[in-house]
């Protein structure tokens, strides 16, 4: 126990340290941090599966640097992103847009969440429907009498 | 009423599998150029060998050609260079070189040394021409027409059987 409060004394003492380093790299942290920002939300085309932001790959170096160059040049965050996908068409963006090729991709929880609910409606449905038989006195009588019978 | 509801379990699965299966044929690198049918973005570079020279898009406005963006550190362009030499030799098309990102000034004496299936061979060597045609990997080859669209895209190293499917039929609808 006293092993972890020194541990998360430690941890919380250091953060301040590792932002300074951070901080120290770029150039301009404002400009970085939006970088990273949108880099983030975007996919390097070599390694399909990483973020722009993330990617040591040659190229994705090479587009942080022509997006950071045109960030310093005063483009908008759309801006940039209008210069990728102009480049590299919508497969650069995680978000895909909003359009008649994604709409099936955008509405599909909605069509699932849809198809759910109609099952649910009609299995309840059913179940109110199934009323139980209708079973006379002298019929439960004798049922408890075969059942004691049995023990 | 009953037994078609016990295949539907079956039917979802064998629809599901049809879909994976197809997903597994798909090749990710493939993506879809948005320059299909658009101008081919103009630029003008130095030509490998000669860099007094300058190669430009329009210079080819006329003729159906290939932009073959490549370079000496990439391993299949090598395995393509024999294939391309082939189309050279054939007198299909002619074939542009773009030679994306080589640092190492590697691109003269390669193709000094092995042949040069190019026309001509421009020199990107900050890489900006293969961003501005939306490059991911070489080798990558455009198809252009004779306004200077483009026309396909073709993505990994050219061989028989995909310039037979692919490249050759675009080469003759648009009367190369």
């Amino acid at each position: 126990m006293k092993k972890a409060w020194l541990f998360a004394a430690l941890l919380a003492a250091s953060a301040p340290a590792l932002a300074e380093e951070a901080r120290a790299l770029a150039d301009d942290p404002a400009i970085e941090a939006r970088l990273v920002n949108l880099a983030s939300d975007l996919r390097c085309l070599v390694c399909q599966n990483e973020s722009l932001a993330g990617s040591r790959a040659d190229l994705a170096q090479d587009l942080r640097r022509e997006i950071r160059t045109q960030m310093k040049t005063g483009k908008s965050d759309q801006e940039v992103i209008k210069y990728l996908t102009d480049r590299y068409g919508d497969f650069v963006l995680y978000r895909p847009p909003f359009k008649p090729v994604t709409y099936l991709l955008w509405l599909a929880p909605l069509l699932f969440l849809a198809i759910g609910a109609t099952t649910w409606f009609f299995v309840l449905k059913r179940r109110r429907n199934n009323v139980q038989p209708e079973v006379d006195e002298q019929q439960l009588a004798a049922a408890a009498k075969l059942l004691e019978e049995d023990q | 009423m009953g037994s078609i509801k016990r295949w539907i379990p079956l039917i979802i699965f064998v629809a599901l599998a049809g879909f994976f299966l197809k997903g597994l044929r798909l090749d990710p690198r493939e993506v879809p150029s948005p320059f299909i049918d658009k101008p081919a973005p103009a630029f003008s570079l130095p030509v490998v060998g000669d860099a007094a020279k300058q190669f430009s898009p329009a210079d080819m406005k006329g003729h159906v050609w290939l932009l073959n963006v490549w370079a000496p550190w990439c391993v299949s362009c090598r395995q393509e260079h024999d294939f391309l030499m082939q189309v050279r030799q054939s007198g299909a098309v002619p074939i542009v070189g773009l030679n994306w990102k080589d640092k190492d000034r590697q691109a003269g004496a390669l193709l000094e040394q092995a042949g040069s299936p190019y026309l001509a061979v421009a020199d990107d060597q900050s890489g900006m021409v293969g961003i501005d045609y939306g490059v991911t990997g070489t080798p990558e080859t455009y198809v252009i027409d004779k306004q200077g669209i483009v026309r396909f895209k073709f993505i990994g190293p050219m061989g028989p059987q995909s310039w037979h499917d692919k490249i050759e039929p675009k080469l003759k609808e648009l009367g190369a």
